[in-house]
Formats: C-alpha cells, structure tokens, sequence
C-alpha cells in the first residue's frame, strides 16, 4: 500500500479557490485547498479551467501518466469517502470539488475531448462544433446516402440481388470512411504540434495570435469532418450488421 | 466516529462483515454460517427471517418471501413475467410493486429492511454494541430507483446508509487488500439474482473503475428455472400434474431443482426425488452435468456481451487483463468458469470465498469512510447514461455511461410562450434512443417567473454523488436564487411513505425480538419432528425397540411443548431429541453412504 502523497506536491502552484475567504471562519488567510485557518477544505472556483485544474499549461500533448497522478493524488485530497465524518458544509465542498476533479479529468484524458475543450475555452464561447462534411468526399457521401437510404427501404428481402450488391457496396464505403476517420486523427494531432509549438516558444505578439487562431480554426474544421464521417460510420453499422 | 458495518445485501444470502483492525471478518450466526438466508417468513406470530425462513418455505408459501432483491425499484410490468414462480400476491402502488401476504402488503424496501435488521441484530449481538451506520452493497448495474429502494430499505431499518458501493468494487476492495494486486483485473460477479462485470485498474491503493456492465436480472434463480421448466413438464407428462396449481409443490420443486444444480456443480450425475400431492407417488429422475449445462448455456452466455462492451467501453483488449476474480455462487459452476476462462483467454481466481468476499469488501469501505483505512480510495462509476426527454419523445444524454462518479452535468431551460410558469422535467436513464425504451426515474416541475418567452432562464444541475443517486438542485440565472425540485420517483417510496414505514418497524421492533426467538424456536421444533419422523420410518430395522420407543417418547414431549411462549424450554427439547436420535442417524448413514459423519444431524441425514 502506498501512503498518501503529502499534497505540497502540487502546492506550489495556486487553485483558483471560489473565494478568497475561507467558507467557514471567513478568515483570508490562504491555503492551498484548505484554509489556512481552519483547515477546511474549499471549493474550486467555478472560473476553473480543467488544464489549470489538473497543473497543466494550456498544451495538447498530454503526458498521460502525469495527467492519471495528478488525478489519484487530488482524489485522495477532495473524494467525499475522506469526508464522511466531517461536517455538511466540508461534505458538500468535496462533493462538488470531486464533480469538477473528476470532469477535468475525462476531458483532458481523451484527445478529441482535449482539444474541443481547448477551442472552447481559446474560443471564448461555448459553441458546440458542429458536424460538417469533408469538401472533397461531398459527392461521395451524396451517393452513399441514396444508397444507404435504399437499402433501409428494402427491409424484407435484402437478399435479393440488388440488396446484397447495395450491402457490398456499403461496407466498401464503410471501410473508405474509417480509412479517412484515421487520416482526420493523425491530421489533429498533426496540429496538436504546431499548437503546442506556439504555445511555448513564441510572445503573444499579433502574428503568433493569428497563427493560433488559424491553428485553432483548422482543428476545429477537422473535429467538424470528423464528428460527420463518424456519425455516418455509425448508421453504417447499425444498417448492415 | 461509530462503528459502520457492511452488508451484502444479497438476492438469495445476505452477510453482515466489519473491520477487526485491519482485518474485514464476516459475522457468523448461532450455527457457525455466515450466509442468512434473504427469506423472510410471515407467521401467525410475527416474523421469521433466514434460515428458520427457508424451511417455512415448503410448508407455507404464500406467506414466505424470497428473492425480493429483484423487485426492488421495479414495477409490476417489469416482472410481470416471472410472476408465475412466485408464490405470493404482487400489486402495485404508485409505480412500486406491494407483495400481499394475508391482510398485509410489504413494499420490497420493508421486506429488505427485515432483513438487514436481522443483519443488525446479528452484529449488535457478535460486537456488543448498539450499530446504526452501515455500508450496503447493490449490483454494481444497478440504477437509481433501485438504488434508492435499497437506502430506503436502510432508513427502515433503522440504518444510516453511509454509502451504498457496488457489489464487484467491494468484492475489488477485499481482494485488491488480500492479494496486493496491482494491474487491471476484471470482476466476474454471478449470484443469485443478478449480473454483474467490472474492469478495474489498481494502483497505489487506487481502486479506479474503467466500466462495468451487467444484467440485473440474471442469476442463479434464472438457471434453476431451466431446471424448474423441464421438471414441470416431466411431471405433467409423466403424472398429468400441473406443478403451478400445487404452491408448496412448486417450491419442492424449485428448491429441488437448486439443490440438483448444486449438486452437479461437483459430480457428474444427481438423483433428484420429489414427493407428489394427491397420493400419486414420488417424481425422481437422475440429472447429468451435461444435461444441466445444455439447458443453462444460453443463458450463461448471455453474461459475456456486457463483458465485451465493458471492455470495448473501457477501451481495453482481453490481453490487457492482468487478472479474472470470480464472486458470487454461481461462479462454482464449472460451465460459469469455462466460458469465463475462455472469453479471458486465462485461468481466473477464487482465492476468496465468493460468497463471502463482498461483505468482506463492504467492510473495508466502512473503514475508508470512518477514517481508518487512508491507504485505498475506491473510484466508481455511474452504470447507465442519466439523460432527459426532449421533443419527438427522444432522451438526450446529459451523463454518460461509465462515467466516475461523484460526476455533474448543468442545463439551462427557458419557457416556449409568454408568462408560462413552469417547465416539466422527464429525467431518464438507459443507453436507447427514445423514452420509451429507457427508464423513467423521475418528474419534477420546475418554477419559472411569468416573463415573456425565452427570457426566464433556470438552470438545473444534474448531480450523481458517489453512491450512484442522483440529486436536483435548480438555481434561476437573473436573480440567482436556487430553488428547492420536489423530485417525483417514477418507481420509487414518496419521502412520506418511508417516514411511515420507518415508525412503523419500530413499533414493531421490540415485540418482534421476543416472538421471534420463540417462533424460531418452534419452527426449528416443527423442522425436526418431520425429520425425524421421515427417518424412522427408513431406520427402524437399524436400531433396539427400545431405542424407538425412547425416540417416540422425546418427540411426543417436544409437541407439548412447543407451543409454549418460552423458547428456551423448546430448544433444551429439541437438544434432547438430537441426543436420543444420534445413534439411529449413524445407523441411517452407515447403511447410505460410508462417509464420516461424527457432527451430523439427523436433520440433516434424513432427507
Ligand atoms: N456450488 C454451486 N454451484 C452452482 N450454483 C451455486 C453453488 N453454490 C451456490 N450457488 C448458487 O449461487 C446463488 C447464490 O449466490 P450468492 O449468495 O452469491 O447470491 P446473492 O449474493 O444472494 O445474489 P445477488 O448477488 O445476485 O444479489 C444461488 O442461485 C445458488 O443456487
Ligand atoms: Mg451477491
């Protein structure tokens, strides 16, 4: 068995707390996630970004064994199991801190997760991506619905001819589509890179902002195409399985 | 901090464990099991529960409750077709089933409740000391109604919930402390009533689940019904008996039937013998393992699609499986372990006795949560995607599946017309498309203020703690006042219907203890005057007339007695008889079988 980490690990850089006097004896003198007073623990601040959540710059490339201690040793500061016999107010803060904790944590965890998040967050709103089709498969996905629109209509006998040719023909476009599902991931993190090479080596100066916000914009177009091929994909499966 | 328990609150036997040090150790009953048996008998006199229960079983079926775990949460519609194996009354009230027995009818929670405060009284009486705080465990698949009836079932009983933890993660919990494993195990959980797989990776004392899947409604019951199925035809076909309109026939044969199949979980072949109502003889028939396994295979290997989506679910391949725990009775069948062991592609572990290990876990999380134990952490998940309904009857996913709880999602909701007040809220939970095919869990209203449409803007946070249940709160955006969501469960007890039965079970409570020791008493009494009977009949020949006069003599004196109010006076007869008849159940084993038997009884002999 481990023993826990002493939390001055990941002291050394603040949290934004919700508010800058303790909760419960209203003093200001500031913990990290305790009050520095009391000793009680204090809720997260609702402003939080997940990467500032989890002691992260603001970069794609994630280190996952980093990212997977950084959540164990914040679980065992915040997790409602180490509060059940403290009082409701500290209960409540755990409760809500872990909610948090533990949100971050899946969003960073998973890539395509990570980066719709940091668009968002660079984005400034919260405008859910959309799903759009790739330029170049337009004509292609065009056929391809026809195709799939009539092999649904077929419902009863699909092994007539035309239904076993329309259901090779879809399982190519099938295996077309997950070729390009591929291409779209390594075409993401190809731009994973040059986000985080920005981000670390140049001064916010206006051209670094608009490379960025032109990296940002390709990414999002990407996630667009591929949220699309990936719904497609989808109903591929569930028309011919 | 108060001692908390934990209980393995079980379809079929339920067990109460606490920590000793850093030890978790199940509580053993009177007769040295550990296992109560989840049967609650409903007598003349009040009360019996466990194994006094079971052998009410035969003799009074439609007063006797079993297996109660698989209505908890549930409406009539959803058992509607096992009703047929039970033989008790079901209706239904405000979405919950209600069983009726005589005048009276039992929500599944207060039936539980009876339960666990067996379970109560059994630890007060081991630990010497009062205990109110418990840790109860639930199939890890399953979902809010059902997990709230079970913390009802709790409150009844006179219980604080403290954490209801899943079944798979707690046996995790009590294997992880035992075997020091680290690495991704998964956890193959089969009892008697449900299904349960969870993917797990230990680290540190970290116990964090990936995803866990299951059916709650499949287990040892469903495979003893196979059995149940072919016995009742054999005996139509043989005697032209229909076995559903004989109650206490039919729980011969079901409890026949397990007893064939646990059998055969050991040896090849099984006799099994059922005496017949209406004076037309004895059913008997032999069993063989592979008989017994091409009737339950299909249903075993329904167990094995949530494995793969658990581990498609927790993007894991089968070779990413350090190791393969086996709980739950079930797993001692050889068929559960081969296609277990296949699916895997390893041999899969039952260092610990699977009945025992989720108590054992439950335990160990009592000891996470008074503070005593700062090593592990258990990091659960939520089973079932928590959404709403939108327009079209459509459910929109606000949690998804496999999801680590304690987990939140917000959502904004504005009004459609001018000065409307309220906005009704559908909250569901299933992995389907459309509402109709998911689980309603809740209604509520909520309060907007009279603006023109689509200024009022109320957001409502979805919150799962970390026993898996959810909690509303609503909070309006402009004024930034929180308003309290009177929460409708759609098949669960109104906060008002617990309040009642809670005072109920304690009015109840200090008249039950005593009845209850004497109706034990006499149901033990009733137990071995048949037994006995039975077995001198077969003996006779075996022993000295003397010693079957004696024998005659003893049982005479245990009829006048039992039914007497003192249950000492019963249980020194009842010893007397077991002495007198030591010898012929000697004699009786000897002529069967040449096994040692130096501590049997001839209870247990006879039959
Ligand atoms: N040797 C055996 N072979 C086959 N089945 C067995 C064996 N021993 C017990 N069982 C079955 O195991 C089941 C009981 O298992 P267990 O006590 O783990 O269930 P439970 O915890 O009460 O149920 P659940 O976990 O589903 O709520 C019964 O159906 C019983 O018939
Ligand atoms: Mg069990």
């Amino acid at each position: 068995m481990s023993t826990q980490p002493t939390s001055t690990d990941h002291t050394s850089r603040e949290l934004p707390m919700a508010r800058s006097m303790c909760w419960h004896c209203q003093s200001d003198v500031c913990g990290e996630y305790f009050c520095g007073r009391c000793v009680k623990v204090q809720p997260l601040s609702k402003e939080l970004d997940y990467f500032t959540c989890m002691n992260l710059p603001r970069l794609l490339s994630i280190d996952e064994k980093t990212l997977e201690d950084t959540f164990y040793s914040l679980s065992r500061t915040f997790h409602p199991d180490f509060y059940a016999t403290k009082d409701e107010g500290e209960k409540c803060v755990s409760l809500g801190n872990t909610a948090i904790l533990n949100t971050a944590y899946r969003t960073l965890k998973n890539p395509i997760q990570r980066a719709e998040y940091l668009i968002r967050l660079e984005a400034g709103s919260v405008k859910d991506i959309r799903s759009t089709p790739p330029a170049d498969l337009f004509e292609e996905i065009l056929e391809l619905q026809e195709d799939l629109d009539e092999f649904r209509a077929l419902a009863g006998p699909r092994d007539s001819d035309r239904g076993r040719e329309l259901r090779s023909k879809l399982q190519n476009d099938r295996a077309t589509l997950e070729t390009r599902q591929e291409q779209l991931k390594a075409r993401l993190f190809g731009k994973f890179q040059e986000w985080d090479a920005l981000q670390i080596s140049s001064e916010a100066t206006a051209e670094t902002q608009s490379q960025k916000a032109a990296v940002l914009k390709a990414m999002q177009e990407i996630l667009s195409n591929r949220t699309y091929v990936r719904n497609i994909v989808n109903d591929l499966i569930a028309a011919t399985s | 901090m108060a001692r908390i328990v934990g209980i393995d609150l079980g379809t079929t036997n339920s067990l109460v464990a606490y920590m000793d040090g850093d030890v978790p150790r199940v509580i053993q009953g009177k007769h040295g099991d550990a296992k109560v048996p989840s049967i609650v008998g409903l007598t003349d006199n009040g009360l019996i529960v466990g194994e006094p229960a079971k052998e009410h079983l035969v003799r009074d079926p439609s007063r006797t409750i079993y297996s109660v775990k698989r209505f908890m949460g549930k409406s009539l519609a959803d058992v509607s077709e096992e009703l047929k194996y039970f033989p008790y009354k079901l209706k239904e009230k405000g979405g919950v089933i209600r069983i009726q027995v005589g005048e009276k009818t039992y929500s599944p929670p207060q039936v539980s409740a009876i339960i666990l405060k067996e379970l109560k009284l059994r630890a007060e009486a081991h630990l010497g000391e009062d205990i109110s705080k418990a840790v109860i465990t639930v199939p890890a698949y399953f979902n809010d109604s059902q997990r709230q009836a079970t913390k009802d079932a709790g409150l009844i009983a006179g219980l604080e919930v403290l954490r209801i933890i899943n079944e798979p993660t707690a046996a995790s919990l009590a294997y992880g402390l035992q075997q020091k494993t680290q690495g991704v195990i998964a956890v193959y959980d089969l009892g008697g009533g449900t299904f349960d797989i969870s993917l797990l990776k230990l680290k540190d004392g970290i116990f964090e689940v990936l995803a866990t899947n299951g059916n709650t409604h499949l287990g040892g019951d469903d495979l003893d019904r196979q059995l149940v199925e072919s016995v009742m035809k054999d005996i139509d076909k043989q005697y032209g008996l229909k076995v559903e309109d004989f109650p206490d026939l039919m729980q011969m044969v079901r409890l026949e039937s397990e007893r064939t199949k646990i059998r055969l979980s050991n040896e090849d072949k099984a006799a099994m013998s059922i005496p017949l109502p209406d004076g037309k003889g004895t059913y008997t028939r032999e069993w063989s393992r592979e008989e017994l396994e091409s009737l339950t295979i299909a249903l075993v290997t329904q167990t094995l699609a949530p494995c793969r989506l658990a581990l498609q679910d927790a993007e894991l391949k089968v070779s990413d499986i350090d190791e393969v725990v086996l709980v739950g009775g079930s797993t001692r069948m050889p068929l559960v372990r081969r296609l277990v062991e296949e699916l895997f592609g390893q041999p899969a572990h039952c260092e610990m006795n699977p009945d025992e290990v989720v108590a054992l876990g439950a335990a160990v999380q009592a000891g996470i949560l008074a503070g005593d134990n700062k090593d592990m952490l258990l990091l659960d998940v939520t089973p079932l995607s928590l959404g709403i309904e939108t327009m079209g009857g459509v459910m929109s996913a606000l949690i998804r599946r496999n999801t680590t709880i304690p987990t939140s999602a917000k959502e904004m909701f504005t009004t459609y017309v001018d000065a409307q007040t309220s906005v009704d809220i559908h909250i569901l939970q299933g992995e389907r498309e459309l509402v109709k095919d998911n689980r309603s869990l809740a209604r509520f209203q909520l309060k907007v203020p009279p603006l023109p449409a689509a200024v009022p803007r109320v957001e409502v946070t979805f919150l799962i703690d970390a026993n898996g249940i959810l909690n509303v709160t609503a909070a309006d955006i402009r004024t930034r006042e929180s308003q309290t969501v009177q929460v409708k469960p759609s098949h669960g007890l109104t906060d008002d219907e617990v309040e009642g039965m809670i005072r109920e079970s304690f009015q109840f409570a200090a008249q039950d203890i005593k009845a209850r020791q004497v109706i034990e008493a006499r149901t033990e009494a009733d137990a071995i005057l048949v037994a006995t009977e039975k077995a001198l009949k077969r003996g006779t020949d075996l022993i000295k007339l003397e010693e079957v006069q004696a024998i005659h003599q003893v049982l005479d004196e245990l009829r006048k007695v039992k039914d007497q109010d003192d249950h000492r006076v019963i249980r020194a007869k009842i010893s007397d008889v077991e002495n007198v008849t030591h010898h012929l159940a000697e004699e009786l084993m000897d002529s069967t079988l040449k096994e040692a038997l130096e501590n049997k009884k001839l209870s247990e002999v006879a039959d």
